[in-house]
């Protein structure tokens, strides 16, 4: 069992991290900000940011999974399933919606005059 | 100015130090509790259950906290020894400064025991505690070519792994008759003594080391055992057993006891009220524990504790009751099992064991009276542990007979000793357990993993679970569906024939058209694998990229650390020697570690994804396209030497394997497809274990289909006889694709043929008698397969595009700095990342 301590998101300034054509639809790309790999999103409308580190394998890969979408209390949410051993996590809360107790640190992401920016929440 | 809030000071910042800080901080914050730490060490809390893998290459980081850490919780960190304790004025003492506290803790931990040996003190004699002592043990290894572990208990062991990985010629010496006396007993330690010696490890047990021998200079030379017997040696680490560090409460005049240890209570508080003890320093209920576990849970009650003292926490007072000391863990390679009543001293107990000196196993399970299990040994493979250990603890009368219970498991699974099959092996879950969750509500796979664990490790069980679902739900009269996921409800199959007919060429347009919500990591894969077979389009095409899974997506395999590793096509794995000599460049350009595959390719793995467009560009100049090893695909046709060398050989086996993996590369499918071309029936290219196999004979050759290896294995049915090579391919045409449209996902051949209604005669019928008028259809679909193949790789490096995408971050050049290599025998493999797991810290009892 591993023992996954609850991330501690370190703050991180808001950052210009590609333009939003830079990313296909539906897929993520890994920005590096003040040393942090933040996996970003582009999923229907929106811009998504999470930690690209998978918490179940150590490994720095979330930004390269498959996105998608499941339906949890009447309610259409976004996820994303780490592409080695397909544990998935909500991309709003960064939860893990395979163990209750693992998730991965959150961050802000919107778009502007067709660019993308994340960072920490404020 | 604010009131003054309570001061808490942490003597000791060792692993469990460190946690009581955590757990502190977890309830109350820097603006109610100030937090002072005194870190004698100069380093702050490290992972000493790890320790050896500090000789690993690149060095991991152990650390558990950091200054900034510390800074950011609120921490003051003070670096130095305490000196002296008052505890009427509840003070601490520190090289010169008074720091007043309002509750204190001990977790000063212990130290290594050294045996008073003479020449104990001698240069090049060590002890393994700290980091520091681990690298003067390294630079003293420089100098020497043979290191002497004095000690076999768990930390011995773990030292001498560390020696072997400095390139030291190792040897360990125990006292005891046999090795691990603490948990182990004869027979186990002896069957772990033979592994460990089969490593080229010394084992020298029954030995007493008189005297460490030394030269003019006062350097070890070696140690004598008395009687003429003695060892050369240039470097001796001692490793006998812990000592708890109680020299700073004994002396404040707190209660130790009688052998070492601040004696506490069950809420771990010592005999002064205010002051409280954690870890190895601790003594409870007679006992101290050498375990980093139980040290977690006194932090934890210690914790709560204090904090109820000081006013800060509502709650009711925690209690430490002793800790079990079932241990499961791996040293030096070897696993080893430890729980309960192992050495069988309750009154009246038994026991049954099994010894395999072969395979370098020990089980041992010990039995009351009336046949309960109070505990056991497991030395070689501990699979069975956590079931023994669950045994244990429930007290639960068996109902099989004992030695049922440490029998190796019958390959394959093929016949189970109890009706409850065990499903899932990485997470122990039995068939019994997933009946239990289906009857209360889990209607498909992702539930049976939430409720039961199963299918969450290696994932290998995940098909059985599928089977189990099924059948269970149709003896509980429910319908079944075969709905892909809650995206699509259709099965792949019936997806498939929409597609098909409808004509869609985009994942938009299927969902669109069919699905519902934005698809998930089940459907995309499968309508992306869909759209390939019928288009053959461009994977990382734009509108194709989206929906592929990582290795289709990047055109490599995806490995445990997120680097990726590439296997050039080598058809029947014939290959010249130019292109040896250029595979192995670009190996060594990029650094990859290389390794014959099953398959008779070679794998270059750890490749970091931004190098991939380079590394495919080195080896398409070469004359390589990179090989399908990955993805629902086509992977290798392998083949013997056939009659071209071999003298038994009746057909030439390599150039059919050749013809027919160009032919079929690229073709995306259900499942991956596997294949072998054997020039004789000896069959040396294993035909008959995979999807399609050939085998030749004097007359011409025998097509076998529906064979694989794997979790299930099946051999290959025989679907026809004494065909000549163009009639081979006509069959292996029409039955692929026969299979790839009417498969189920993930469904691989042997499962199909099954599955389909009348089998394998129902096969013949449709692809050799044309029984349903689809051949020609079959045969038109086959060849625009092939008339549409393109090498992926050389588009993907030729479209500026797609080569940005494996870029590893968006925004800047740099790389992955969580890939860590270390080296292993001559080359890279990844380093292991620290785990958090419940391991024995220390040797000695």
């Amino acid at each position: 069992m591993t023992l996954t301590a609850t991330p501690t998101p370190v703050p991180l300034p808001m950052t210009r991290v590609c333009a939003l054509d830079d990313i296909l639809p539906g897929t993520g790309v890994c920005a590096l900000i003040s040393g942090q790999q933040v996996a970003v999103f582009r999923v229907g409308e929106r811009v998504y940011a999470i930690g690209n580190r998978d918490p179940f394998t150590g490994a720095n890969v979330l930004s390269r999974g498959l996105t998608g979408s499941y339906t949890a209390g009447g309610q259409t949410r976004v996820k994303v399933a780490s592409p080695l051993l397909k544990h998935a996590f909500d991309l709003d809360s960064g939860l893990s919606l395979d163990d209750p107790s693992v998730s991965v640190p959150v961050y802000a992401a919107r778009t502007e005059g067709g660019d993308v920016w994340t960072g920490s929440l404020a | 100015m604010s009131t003054p809030i309570p001061h808490l000071v942490i003597v000791g910042n060792g692993m469990v130090g460190h946690r009581l800080t955590e757990q502190l901080r977890q309830h109350a914050g820097p603006d109610v509790l100030r937090l002072t730490v005194i870190s004698e060490e100069r380093r702050l809390a490290y992972d000493r259950v790890h320790l050896s893998s500090h000789f690993d290459d690149p060095r991991p980081n152990l650390s558990l906290a950091t200054d900034a850490g510390y800074r950011e919780a609120g921490v003051t960190v003070v670096t130095g020894r305490a000196d002296a304790v008052n505890l009427t004025a509840k003070t601490v003492q520190i090289a010169g400064w008074t720091l007043a506290y309002d509750a204190l803790v001990f977790a000063t931990g212990s130290f290594p025991f050294v045996p008073p040996v003479p020449g104990r003190d001698a240069r090049g004699c060590f002890v393994y505690r700290t980091l520091d002592d681990l690298d003067a043990i390294r630079e003293a290894a420089q100098d020497t070519q043979v290191g002497v572990v004095i000690g076999g208990g768990l930390l011995g062991l773990e030292a001498a792994g560390a020696l072997r990985k400095l390139g030291l010629e190792t040897h360990v010496v125990e006292f005891a008759p046999h090795l691990m006396p603490a948990q182990l007993d004869a027979e186990g330690g002896a069957a772990l003594r033979r592994t460990i010696e089969a490593m080229g490890i010394g084992v020298h047990v029954n030995t007493t080391t008189q005297q460490v021998r030394t030269d003019d200079a006062g350097r070890v030379t070696g140690l004598d055992f008395g009687g003429g017997a003695g060892l050369d040696a240039g470097l001796v680490v001692f490793s006998a057993g812990i000592r708890p560090r109680d020299d700073l409460a004994r002396a404040a005049g707190l209660t130790v006891g009688e052998r070492g240890g601040v004696l506490i209570d069950d809420t771990c508080r010592t005999s002064d009220p205010h002051v409280y003890a954690v870890g190895e320093c601790a003594l409870h209920d007679g006992r101290v524990y050498g375990l980093v576990a139980p040290g977690y849970q006194m932090a934890k009650v210690a914790a709560v504790n204090v904090l109820r003292d000081l006013g800060l926490l509502d709650a009711a007072p925690a209690q430490f009751r002793g800790a079990d000391l079932s241990t499961k863990l791996k040293l030096l390679g070897v696993e080893v099992g430890s729980f309960g009543d192992a050495k069988g001293v309750t009154p009246g107990a038994r026991s049954v064991s099994l010894s395999d000196n072969v395979r370098g196993t020990y089980s041992k399970v010990v039995l009351s009276g009336d046949g309960r299990v109070l505990g056991g040994l497991l030395v070689g493979d501990t699979a069975r542990y956590s079931d023994l250990l669950d045994l244990t603890l429930s007290g639960t009368p068996l109902s099989v007979p004992p030695e049922t219970l440490i029998v190796p498991p019958l390959p394959g699974g093929a016949v189970s000793t109890s009706s409850d099959a065990l499903l899932c092996s990485c997470e122990n879950v039995r068939e019994s357990a997933l009946c239990a969750a289906i009857a209360e509500g889990a209607r498909d796979v992702a539930s049976l993993k939430k409720c039961t664990g199963a299918g969450t490790g290696c994932g290998g069980c995940v098909p059985s679970l599928h089977g189990l679902l099924h059948s269970e739900l149709r003896r509980l009269g429910e319908t079944v569906t075969n709905h892909l996921c809650e995206h699509y409800p259709y099965s792949r199959q019936e997806l498939f024939d929409l597609i098909r007919v409808r004509g869609h060429t985009t994942w938009d347009e299927v969902l669109d058209a069919h699905g519902s919500g934005l698809g998930c990591e089940i459907c995309k894969p499968a309508v992306g694998s869909i759209l390939a077979t019928l288009h053959n389009e461009l994977v990382v095409a734009p509108q194709h990229a989206p929906v592929q899974d990582t290795n289709d997506a990047f055109l490599a395999n995806i490995q445990k650390n997120g680097t990726y590793s590439v296997v050039p096509r080598i058809p029947g794995g014939e290959v010249t020697a130019e292109g040896l000599i250029a595979i192995g460049a670009v190996a060594q350009q990029f650094g990859l570690y290389c390794k014959i595959t099953g398959g008779q390719r070679i794998d270059l793995l750890g490749a970091q994804r931004d190098d991939l467009p380079a590394i495919w560009e080195a080896l398409i100049a070469a004359g390589f396209e990179s090989g399908h090893a990955y993805g629902k695909s086509l992977r290798t046709v392998k083949s013997c030497v056939g009659s071209t060398w071999c003298r038994y050989g009746v057909q030439d086996s390599t150039s059919l394997a050749i013809r027919l993996e160009l032919r079929y590369r690229g073709l995306r499918s259900p499942h991956k497809l596997k294949s072998g071309v054997s020039g004789c029936t000896r069959e040396c290219a294993e035909a008959r274990s995979k999807d399609f196999g050939i085998i030749a004979t004097e007359k011409g050759w025998n097509v076998y289909v529906g064979g694989n290896g794997g979790v299930t294995p099946k051999h290959a049915l025989l679907l026809a006889s004494d065909l000549t090579e163009d009639e081979v391919i006509t069959l292996l045409d029409r039955y692929l694709m026969f299979y790839v449209r009417t498969a189920d996902r993930l469904q691989r051949t042997s499962a199909w043929l099954e599955n389909l209604e009348g089998g394998l005669e129902y096969l013949r019928a449709v692809i050799i008698d044309d029984r349903l008028g689809l051949c020609a259809e079959l045969d038109a679909e086959m060849q625009r397969h092939i008339g549409t193949y393109q090498d992926e790789w050389a588009a993907a490096v030729a479209d500026p595009a797609i080569r940005a995408r494996f870029r590893t971050f968006i925004n800047t050049d740099a790389r992955d700095d969580g890939v860590q290599w270390v080296d292993e025998r001559g080359q890279i493999r990844p380093a292991d990342h620290p785990h958090f797991y419940p391991l024995p810290m220390l040797g000695g009892d």
